[in-house]
């Protein structure tokens, strides 16, 4: 199976096809939905961000509590409900998501326009993906809890490429 | 019958107890199942990614720790005996006492917001949604299903037209799992509610998903119908994250009441993979 890390190089995303699984090594950000509210908006008021996207990779994910481990359970919350944020982060310059579930037409656009890539995660495999997870600490927005940025150090991840850069997507097969 | 006395610090426990094990010990019917798609399923894929369930079975259990980061709204069913006196406090107060404790002492996701308009985490997990039934006897029985809201944002309603039929009851249901698609964590559970009235139909859809999955309904009538609808999911062929297969439901479970001459309301609650709940008697 493929080895990747995160960031992602532009040849690397060039090369992963819809439906391919890989595993991913590296540095990843988690972002849900209030933190993707607040990135939105300070985007529109032309503030920085707290993180800076380009060249990173988003992971949809609110993880429980670490407890006396690294991080608790951390698998993939549903991607759709950031579909309206999505193309902003990526126009910010953001190389790759991890979720789970469907996208729209317009995010499957934007990725295809960008370059870059979307994953899926397993869902409900909450506590096998925390071992995956070798560190975490929360870089963003720390008043949100499960919903701060965290900033994960992952190996293997495992994971199938849901859109790829070509703007296939895994759910919508025969699609160009 | 005399009544019986119980303290409400025992109720506070059992809650506290109960989410911490149904979150962290993936129920034993759920398991079975997702065992047996595991071994069934021919597509490669799909057969790893059952196998990663079950192993994450397995970790949560032996790690103690929970299963999905997603630890659920907490939903209690209190089927209250009409002879027990409770002590030493209010019955509603001790069981938002156990979920705090739970979710503190088990590492738990707090999932609840103050508002639905303003949000603002409680940063308890409470208050828990409770149900509360007066039944004969003088014990306690609390169930409790915490409730990831992937699937919960997928449930639907729909009322029918009382000469709809048993067709339209399928269809409905069927359009759920069809609309959810891979997003709420397949393989699904259907918890199915059918008659009462909205509200009435609704909360029999949670409580059928506390009922083993493999299980059916006593009345042969309805048995049927889980087994129609199950078999109609299963043709959408979505399957564990939307890889296709045979993974696409675990379980209908459908409960039922009398309802209205000029209504049929159906409600589905759709559950995730992980279908977490947990009982006891006091």
């Amino acid at each position: 199976m493929k080895k990747i890390i995160a960031p992602l190089k532009d040849e690397i995303i060039a090369g992963l096809e819809a439906g391919e699984e890989v595993l991913l090594s590296g540095v990843i950000y988690t972002a849900r939905d209030q933190a993707h509210l607040r990135m939105i908006n300070l985007m529109e008021k032309g503030e920085a961000l707290p993180v800076e996207l380009a060249g990173q990779v988003i992971y949809y994910c609110g993880p429980t509590p670490p407890g006396p481990r690294a991080i608790g359970a951390c698998g993939p919350t549903t991607s759709s409900r950031m579909d309206a944020f999505t193309p902003a982060v990526l126009e910010a310059g953001l190389k790759g998501i991890i979720g789970k579930g469907k996208r729209s037409d317009k995010v499957r656009e934007s990725i295809k326009d960008h370059k870059a890539v979307y994953f899926l995660a397993p869902g409900g495999a909450g506590a096998y993906l925390s071992e995956r997870v070798k560190a975490c600490e929360v870089v963003a927005f720390e008043d949100l809890g499960a919903e701060a940025i965290h900033k994960l150090q992952v190996e293997d991840f495992p994971l199938i490429v849901g859109i790829d850069s070509s703007g296939r997507d895994m759910y919508k097969p025969g699609r160009e | 019958m005399s009544t019986r006395n119980i303290n409400v610090k025992e109720v506070a426990r059992a809650v506290e107890e109960l989410f911490i094990e149904a979150n962290t010990v993936l129920r034993q019917d759920v398991v079975s199942a997702l065992k047996r798609l595991a071994e069934e399923e021919k597509n490669p894929k799909a057969k790893k990614m059952l196998e990663i369930l079950v192993e994450n079975s397995k970790i949560a259990e032996k790690k103690s720790m929970p299963l999905c980061q997603d630890t659920g709204l907490a939903v209690v069913f209190l089927n209250i005996g009409r002879d027990v006196v409770f002590t030493e406090g209010y019955i509603n107060e001790a069981v938002d006492k156990g979920v705090l404790n739970a979710y503190e002492k088990g590492f738990l996701r707090k999932s609840i917001v103050k508002d639905p308009v303003l949000r603002g985490n409680t940063g308890t997990n409470t208050p828990a949604f409770m149900h509360i039934e007066i039944v004969p006897g003088n014990k306690v029985e609390i169930i409790v299903l915490p409730k990831g809201f992937g699937s919960e944002n997928k449930s639907g309603l729909a009322m029918l037209n009382p000469t709809a039929g048993e067709d339209a009851i399928v269809d409905f249901c069927v359009e759920v799992v069809r609309k959810a698609g891979p997003d709420a964590c397949p393989p699904y559970v259907l918890g199915v509610g059918i008659g009462g009235t909205a509200e009435v139909c609704g909360l029999l859809a949670k409580k059928a998903l506390t009922r083993p999955i493999d299980s059916r309904n006593p009345q042969e009538h309805i048995a049927r119908l889980e087994d129609e609808i199950e078999k109609k999911v299963k043709e959408l062929e979505i399957g564990v994250m939307g890889l296709g297969g045979i993974s696409t439901v675990m379980g209908v479970n459908i409960e039922i009441a009398p309802t209205h001459i000029a209504g049929l309301p159906v409600a589905v609650n759709l559950s995730c993979h992980a279908l977490r709940s947990a009982r006891t008697v006091i």
